[in-house]
């Protein structure tokens, strides 16, 4: 009985360090990817605002008027020209 | 036979010594194996083991269509361990090169830190720079990320907005007023590095870095554009020395657009003088002038002495009143109450003020909000000054009929107008974008409220105020010319030229509020320096908000719209 005992013991023992081991090593696996999405998050809300703004530069009421003014030869309708359709 | 069996005392001293050896070996052991094992494990740890903060993003802010207005992106700071740093004097040259920063300065101030632990060589460098920086692979020098405020817009908002410091901070601005929700809460990580400072391994996230939050203004980008674009050239015809424009959403009370001249680029602010800095829209304190002619009406109308038709004479054109006198620019004769309004009348705005219980003109000016701050928590925002009218002399009473003796804001006038678009209710102010219905406060009756806007109308129509029409909508405004009050004293040669007004009359959608400062003499009269800046404005404001124009043009032939030939 005795011997069984320790043999079962002494198998707990060694399953248990190396559970250990492994998990730790999980941990830190786990740790890394963490980082690395994080950083892959913050590249892409980073690349996001870059986004944003060239959007805003390209969007600029300024520019869109000029160009339908000159490339597209836009008018702004005078008053008479305009009909308001009421609903 | 002794020697043997007894060892001799060299032997016995030669134990002893070993076993002594042996025992302070343990003793040692012991000592620091438990006596001083935690301080040793923090030292050993301090050798590899990092605690990093990592910087969190500050929240965006955009205009009530989602367009950005400040924007954070990535930069690079470059900091070095002083210690690691002073044995790498080889590549200092090629470092000083490549960072713009001086040899001799360089050597100075590391020297002079050798004993800390950290020290910024050069804050926020682009990302490209800190790259080339870090491939120079000198020890004890790393990156520290940060984040930059990029202002899209620029000069345009640059009051308004504010900026932050190198700390990511608000300092002005919305920036500071909203900084607590803007501001990210920056994480900690703790990492182990080698002999070079460079990361090994990641071992732990102590505390998750909290991006701030996204504000959305009440701001509208392209009325700000609009609105500065044609400020700008106003100034420069005029030369004026300042000037600013309001514009309120008279029902929510939200703030569409505000811009003030001279303004300064938020990117590069070191040269400057904070004078710029200021938003003079709510700052500035100015006397309103005729611009309160309105609510002196309001007033005169809630009492129920008078109608727009009753009749008020300001014949000879002067009235003394005590030992002063107020002056009409002409002599008008006899008016109507609309008349006052749409000559502009003093000495009417003064009979009508003097023939009213000081208490009632009183509570009306205050109940429109002047000689009260408004809700926007805006920093720096004036209160004003309203006089409580038990202090009130004759004159005071007189005076402040036609605008003078309290003082307001741009933002306060553009409110108190508010009340007049808006059938009487007086909205909250804010800088955040707000849906309606908002509950304003009823500060007169509807039917006051209406009269008073067409006597406005009026003066757009065949008034002082004709340079404000602009075509295809109704135009309700009032004009001011101020004398400055500089030293406790009124210049005779320095004005500030007001418009009031809301567009489109039948139903206001805009209420805007133009202010120039000292613009040239010959066109010194608001009528002629604001006026016709505020109509420039509305021109293409009212087709930016998409707002209906409430006179049709009497023609049959019209074009829904006018396209090019393909």
């Amino acid at each position: 009985m005795r011997p069984l005992a320790i043999i079962v013991l002494f198998l707990a023992t060694i399953s248990s360090a190396l559970s250990g081991i492994w998990v730790r090593h999980e941990a830190r696996e786990l740790v890394q990817q963490l980082q690395a999405l994080d950083e892959a998050r913050d590249e892409l809300h980073e690349e996001w605002g870059r986004l944003q703004l060239e959007q805003a530069t390209w969007g600029t009421h300024s520019r869109l008027e000029a160009i339908a003014r000159k490339n597209l030869s836009m008018i702004m309708p005078r008053g008479e020209q305009a009909l308001v359709v009421s609903p | 036979m002794s020697t043997q069996k007894h060892p001799p005392k060299r032997y016995r001293i030669a134990v002893s010594l070993v076993v002594l050896a042996a025992v302070l070996l343990c003793g040692r052991a012991l000592d620091l194996q438990f006596a001083r094992k935690s301080f040793l494990q923090s030292q050993g740890n301090d050798r590899y083991l990092r605690t990093v903060t990592m910087r969190a993003n500050r929240g965006t802010i955009t205009d009530r269509n989602g367009e950005p207005l400040a924007i954070s992106t990535p930069v690079y700071s470059v900091w070095v361990d002083p210690g690691e740093f002073l044995h790498q004097g080889k590549r200092w040259p090629e470092l000083s090169q490549l960072l713009d920063f001086d040899l001799r300065r360089l050597r100075h101030t590391v020297n002079a830190h050798a004993d800390r632990k950290f020290l910024f060589l050069r804050r926020q460098v682009d990302p490209e720079l800190a790259r080339r920086v870090l491939a120079l692979g000198v020890s004890g020098l790393s990156l520290q990320r940060e984040y930059r405020r990029y202002y899209p817009t620029s000069e345009v908002t640059a009051q308004v907005i504010g900026f932050t410091n190198v700390d990511d901070q608000g300092q002005e601005g919305i920036e500071l007023a909203f900084d607590a929700e803007l501001r990210g809460i920056p994480g900690a990580k703790r990492i182990i590095q080698d002999r070079l400072g460079r990361v090994v391994e990641n071992v732990a996230r102590l505390r998750p870095a909290q991006p701030g939050r996204d504000l959305s203004l009440s701001l509208d980008r392209r009325l700000q554009y609009v609105a500065y674009r044609e400020l700008k050239s106003a100034m420069r015809e005029l030369g004026a020395r300042a000037g600013s424009v309001v514009i309120l959403d008279p029902q929510t009370g939200e703030v569409l657009a505000m811009v003030n001249q001279p303004s300064f680029n938020p990117h590069r602010r070191t040269e400057i003088s904070a004078d710029v800095f200021r938003n003079r829209a709510v700052t500035d304190l100015f006397e309103p002038g005729s611009t309160i002619k309105p609510f002196t009406v309001t007033a005169a109308l809630k009492s129920g002495r008078y109608h727009p038709s009753t009749l008020v004479d300001t014949q000879p054109g002067y009235i003394k009143v005590g030992r002063k006198t107020v002056r009409d620019l002409h002599n008008y004769g006899v008016l109507d109450v609309s008349g006052v309004i749409k000559k502009s009348s003093n000495v009417g705005a003064s009979k009508i003020a003097l023939s009213l219980p000081p208490d009632l003109l009183w509570r009306t000016f205050s109940k429109v909000g002047f000689g009260h701050r408004s809700s926007s928590g805006f920093p720096g925002e004036r209160t004003g000054k309203l006089r409580h009218y038990q202090g009130w002399k004759l004159i005071e009473q007189a005076t402040m009929a036609f605008g003078y003796g309290l003082s307001v804001t741009g933002l306060q006038l553009a409110r108190a107008y508010c009340s007049i678009a808006a059938d009487g209710l007086l909205p909250p102010v804010t800088f955040q974008r707000r849906a309606p219905p908002v509950n304003g406060e009823r500060v007169m009756s509807a039917r006051t409220a209406r009269l008073v806007r067409s006597m406005l109308e009026l003066v757009v129509q065949e008034g002082t105020g004709t340079q404000a029409r602009v075509a295809g909508y109704r135009v309700a405004g009032k004009t001011g010319t101020v004398h400055k009050n500089i030293d406790g004293r009124y210049s005779r040669d320095r004005y500030l030229a007001l418009f009031a007004g809301m567009v489109p009359a039948s139903r206001p959608r805009l209420v805007a509020v133009v202010v120039v400062d000292e613009p040239r003499q010959a066109k010194r009269f608001g009528g002629e320096a604001a006026a016709p800046l505020f109509a420039a404005i509305m021109a293409d404001a009212v087709r930016l908000m998409n707002i209906p124009p409430d006179v049709l043009p009497p023609t049959s032939t019209r074009l829904a719209a006018v396209r090019p030939e393909p």
